[in-house]
């Protein structure tokens, strides 16, 4: 052998990986993908496609509020699913409040993921007393429904943020609250690959080498626990997608204002023994189809990579 | 204590010690949790892992240690590298001793000088990194050369020291044998220009062919770098191809020292004389032998005095009661009461018994 054959390319192995073929073999799964494709795309380019600006207060029309959909009587081919009750296009603001859910939904996750996966980390590998400390906070964590956690938070950043700045700071804060609801769920597992890992030799060669803990943590170890956490990762994007839902239909979430799908389904709801059904219906179902979407893709991906189902 | 002076030998050729343990010692906590003990009145439990234990390793030499599974051989490499803390005792390479050094930067003028090879050639190297990346490592964490090319050229010329391509750098582990995994290890082991290499069981987990290979391969290396090996195993064969000197560990303690052609023909401590009488031989067929009889104690609670005695077919009272210490027979060291006595024959054991 003493031509050196080129690996091939990142994407060549990755179409001809077992993960792609699995996936490739699962209809399930390619229809769950491409619609929640359809999703992303169509909530990152919202402002754009979105037939009409709900933001923009200037351009509603309150003579237009509680316009039926299109194909009922009294419908307006100007509003695609009708309109609430302020005059605002249904089909812009599902377009515009995916967007805010999903933002909250991936920030939220990614701080759980961040947070959870360094206490992990730092847990199973520094272990004694900060082990102990980390997993007992993670236990007390455990024992309050996240959703309780979430209002907590919400609640006391109600009190201390002023007032004229709640509308401004509410995305932050929600997404404060659910990430800090969540780590728990990665900072176990994490930690409990990490035990395994760092008994292999591969760990001790690099502490024979004498490379500082936190270089070997994030460098040896890390690489190697993550597989798990992608999982729990995408599992959990589907859950903070529905805990944003749920604060905000609660009404502690992002302002009505700047609607999520979850604000739509509060302030639809209102109205839903009116008669005016389309404002909470056609929010409720893109709810349901995202977050089923989401989690069809974490399921597949949780048996894909883990080679005891193959 | 005579037997202190007699415990610091220089190596087989009179030689100042390279690397030394004296007193080495490594006690686990295996207690049950606070509250257990608290509330059940369960007594604090330690495992003495290694429990003084002295030797002197030669430049350019290699010492290895037998013994049974859980006779703390490998707790003894572990020390060796600085893995663990020692209890007890210095552990002293090149005149420093850091058998209790604490921190990393008290190790740093010596970490480069020391590296090991692992048992387990699928364990040892990161699945995620290349073999490239994995032989760099060393090269970058003590900054010994810098610029890309430099350390490519230099991990190009260890992959062919170890007899595997330069081509091999790009693969991942996983592309791999275990022999060639094994000499990847090697190869990292290499990368710091080490002195002294300590051999956790290198070729344990090899097909038989194989392990002659690497053997042989750490034989060459040896000559060519000038490398002191430690070197741990529980295979005798190997123990004899490769060693100057043997130690024989039994649970935690050191019962014979010497040079290995001496150990193999006269064994002369009756746990060595066991050992060896384990080993298929052609010779011996039909011949009776006594098998090691019994298991290795619980180095939690050893027996007092000698701690074979319970398997010993020559302990007496004193044996019970008084732990040996080792002593200079000829050119080797013996933790024995039995053989201090003479009381030990120097025939095979299992006529011994019969007579």
């Amino acid at each position: 052998m003493a031509d050196v054959t080129a690996p091939p390319g990142a994407l060549r192995r990755f179409v001809d990986s077992d993960v792609f073929y699995s996936f490739r073999q699962s209809k399930v799964t390619v229809v769950a993908a491409i619609v929640t494709a359809i999703i992303v795309i169509g909530a990152f380019l919202g402002p754009w496609i979105a037939p009409h600006d709900t933001y923009d207060v200037r351009s509603l029309n309150l003579l237009d509020a509680f316009t039926p959909p299109v194909w009922s009587e009294g419908g307006n081919p100007s509003y695609l699913l009708g309109t609430d009750d302020q005059g605002r296009d249904v089909f812009s603001t599902i377009l515009l409040g995916a967007r805010v859910s999903l933002l909250v939904g991936f920030a939220a996750t990614l701080f759980a993921m961040i947070l959870g996966v360094l206490l992990g980390l730092i847990s199973g590998y520094v272990g004694g007393t900060t082990d102990a400390v980390i997993m007992r906070i993670a236990d007390i964590k455990l024992s309050f429904p996240a959703i309780l956690i979430a209002l907590l938070i919400d609640g006391v950043a109600r009190g201390i943020i002023p007032r004229d700045m709640h509308d401004d700071l509410a995305l932050y804060v929600v997404i404060f609250a659910i990430g800090i609801s969540n780590w728990v769920a990665y900072a176990r597992t994490v930690r409990g690959s990490t035990l395994v890992e760092k008994n292999k030799e591969y760990v001790q060669a690099a502490r024979i080498i004498g490379l500082h803990p936190f270089t070997i943590m994030i460098r040896h170890v890390l690489p190697n626990v993550l597989g798990p956490v992608l999982v729990i990762g995408t599992l959990g994007l589907a859950g903070a997608i529905l805990a944003e839902a749920t604060l905000s239909f609660l009404g502690v979430g992002v302002p009505p204002t700047r609607p999520s799908l979850g604000t739509l389904i509060r302030v639809g709801n209102n109205f839903l023994f009116s008669g005016e059904w389309w404002m909470t219906i056609f929010p409720g179902v893109m709810l349901v189809i995202l977050v089923l979407a989401v989690n069809l893709l974490g399921d597949w991906l949780r048996d894909a990579l883990n080679p005891k189902l193959r | 204590m005579p037997d202190t002076v007699m415990a610091r030998p220089a190596d087989a050729r009179g030689a100042p010690a390279f690397v030394r343990a004296e007193g080495l010692s490594r006690y686990f906590d295996v207690s049950p949790p606070l509250l257990n003990r608290l509330l059940e009145g369960k007594p604090r439990q330690i495992l003495r892992a290694v429990d003084g234990i002295d030797f002197a390793i030669g430049k350019g030499e290699t010492f290895s240690l037998v013994g049974e599974s859980g006779c703390g051989k490998s707790t003894v490499a572990r020390l060796m590298v600085g893995l663990y803390r020692a209890s007890r005792g210095t552990v002293e390479f090149d005149g420093h001793d850091f058998g209790r050094m604490t921190s990393r930067r008290a190790m740093a003028p010596i970490r480069s000088r020391i590296q090991m090879i692992f048992q387990d050639p699928y364990a040892s190297l990161n699945p995620r990194w290349r073999v490239r990346e994995i032989i760099a490592e060393p090269i970058r964490a003590y900054k010994l050369l810098s610029g890309d090319q430099a350390i490519n050229a230099r991990v190009d010329e260890l992959l062919r020291q170890v007899r595997l391509t330069p081509a091999d750098g790009v693969k991942f582990p996983h592309e791999f044998s275990g022999g060639q995994r094994q000499r990847i290890s090697i190869a990292r082991a290499l990368a710091s220009n080490p002195e002294f290499l300590v051999c956790d069981e290198p070729t344990s987990a090899l097909d038989v062919s194989v392990q002659a290979q690497i053997l042989n391969l750490m034989k060459d290396l040896q000559r060519e770098l000038g490398l002191t090996y430690l070197f741990i195993s529980h295979n005798l064969a190997v123990v004899y191809h490769i060693s100057d000197r043997v130690g024989v560990m039994y649970l935690g303690r050191l019962a014979e020292v010497a040079p290995a052609r001496t150990l193999f023909r006269q064994p002369r401590h009756p746990y060595t004389r066991m050992l060896l009488d384990t080993i298929p031989d052609m010779d011996m067929t039909g011949r009776q032998r006594t098998p090691v009889a019994g298991e290795v104690p619980s180095p939690i609670n050893p027996p007092s005095g000698c701690s074979f005695h319970p398997r010993c077919p020559f302990a007496n009272d004193r044996c019970k009661t008084e732990r040996p210490n080792p002593i200079q027979q000829g050119d080797a060291l013996i933790a024995c009461h039995g053989v201090e006595e003479g009381r030990v024959p120097d025939g095979p054991i299992g006529t011994a018994q019969a007579a």
